[in-house]
């Protein structure tokens, strides 16, 4: 069994969360709390992978990462290397790909607070800045957590999008989903079949957690 | 006076349009029937709620001057709000809530002693009572030294029994603060017990013809629906 594409699966998944968790708590709490003209347009310009064919996010990726495209040129002068097809390459196709499904959960859990809480902090003198830190972020921790496992398990069953910006090179960009589906095209139903029958367990187990973190903060605890 | 405001407001039914001052260890009573106002006028002193017009003075500073273009930023009031209920952050318990902006973290301890919730201190808000989270209201509002306290009907969510034995010891406490309080209440009886001054607001507008019309049952307002919510002296005072 492949145990590398599954070892890129989790290491991918893993860095994916940590990083989107960082740039959806600002974003959430921009859609959230802040008015300016555009919202709208905004918001739904993030959410805008989920409404797209992953193979669509893919080729743009493709043409940005590119030697010709803005992103890759800015990645090349800075560090000589190239974007696509590299482990680097697919963690931000990854970011790209899952940001919804970060940034929902979080703006919900941000939208629950009491606006009065919010109101009692500048009272007691804190800025914009502490308020978030200390009032919001620690009455979103279910958000957060949801968030974070959703994003989780999107990047597990992410196929389309990394096939196309990361190809295929072994213990790089081979991430389970692909390897599956080399498998069957190899014929190699039995490699395929012990492969898919790892993530059943791993996305089930991880769902039942969404579902308890959900459970607890619509019981207020 | 220590304090000062004038201010007008264009509000949804009615333009409010109020004058008043207070010294500093007085406490001034803002009365008169719900929605006439007053929840407005102390959240204009908070910098919570923008007043159309206007200014609001508090010894030599300037927190709010419309024809000087100042608005001076809530954090920066230094005031003490304790508001009706549901402030306390639930993430907290009663300790880290009354010491969330103390100016001296040794002090916490003493006030939670005083309003007598010393031993509940591990709790979080949503383990006490309803009167013992506006104890800890009033200790994390006292916590953080505040040069003006607000009230905003902070025991009307509680009983009886409870809201009698709170408005004694805010009394009493009332003794030792050397700063202006306002307080807003529509419960008369509450008002004449606690108040050095009461100030009646109808409809955006100072009344003081309003608790003698009050206890000899005249409505307010012409307006019907209005008057039934009205506060009365109840005669058992």
């Amino acid at each position: 069994m492949d145990f590398l594409s599954l070892y890129v699966t989790l290491k991918l998944a893993l860095v994916a969360t940590i990083l989107l968790l960082l740039i959806a708590a600002p974003i959430a709490y921009v859609l959230a709390y802040a008015h300016f003209p555009g919202k709208a347009l905004f918001e739904a310009l993030i959410y805008l992978p989920i409404a797209l064919p992953p193979t669509v996010i893919g080729f743009y990726l493709i043409l940005a990462m590119g030697p010709k495209g803005a992103v890759g040129r800015a990645w090349g002068l800075l560090t000589g290397g190239s974007l696509l097809f590299t482990f680097l390459g697919i963690v931000a196709a990854s970011v790209l790909y899952s940001i919804p499904f970060a940034v929902q959960p979080i703006k919900a859990a941000f939208l629950k607070i009491d606006p009065r809480l919010l109101e009692n902090a500048s009272v007691l003198g804190l800025s914009r800045f502490a308020a978030f830190v200390r009032v919001i972020l620690p009455n979103s921790v279910g958000g957060m957590a949801a968030a974070s496992i959703l994003v989780f398990l999107h990047t597990i069953g992410a196929f389309g999008v990394l096939l196309m910006v990361g190809g295929s090179v072994p213990g790089v960009t081979k991430v389970a989903s692909i390897a599956v589906y080399e498998a069957v095209e190899a014929m190699d139903y039995r490699a395929a079949g012990w492969m898919s029958l790892c993530f059943i367990p791993i996305s089930y187990a991880f769902l039942l957690l969404v579902n308890r973190l959900n459970g607890d903060a619509k019981h207020g605890v | 006076m220590a304090f000062d405001l004038t201010v007008k407001k264009r509000l949804h039914y009615f333009d409010l349009d109020l004058s008043l001052s207070c010294d500093d260890g007085r406490m001034l009573v803002l009365i008169g029937p719900s929605g006439g106002g007053k929840t407005t006028l102390v959240r204009m002193v908070a910098g919570l709620t923008m007043p159309d017009e206007g200014r609001i003075d508090f010894h030599e500073e300037s927190w709010f001057d419309s024809s000087r273009g100042i608005n001076l930023p809530t954090r920066k009031r230094r005031i003490g709000y304790v508001f009706q209920e549901y402030t306390l952050f639930p993430h907290l318990n009663l300790y880290d809530n009354a010491a969330f902006a103390a100016v001296d973290r040794k002090e916490v301890d003493g006030l939670l002693e005083l309003f007598g919730i010393a031993h509940l201190r591990k709790r979080k808000p949503h383990l006490v009572s309803g009167g013992e989270r506006q104890r800890c209201a009033l200790c994390q509002a006292i916590a953080r030294r505040p040069r003006m306290l607000l009230l905003d009907e902070p025991f009307s969510a509680l009983d009886v029994v409870t809201r009698r034995g709170l408005r004694e010891e805010l009394k009493a406490l009332k003794n030792n603060l050397t700063f202006p309080i306002l307080y807003v209440t529509h419960d008369i009886g509450e008002a004449l017990f606690l108040a050095d001054e009461i100030l009646p607001i109808v409809e955006g507008q100072i009344d003081r013809g309003w608790m003698q019309r009050t206890i000899t049952r005249q409505p307010a307002t012409g307006n019907p629906a209005r008057a039934t919510r009205e506060p009365r002296l109840a005669l058992a005072y």
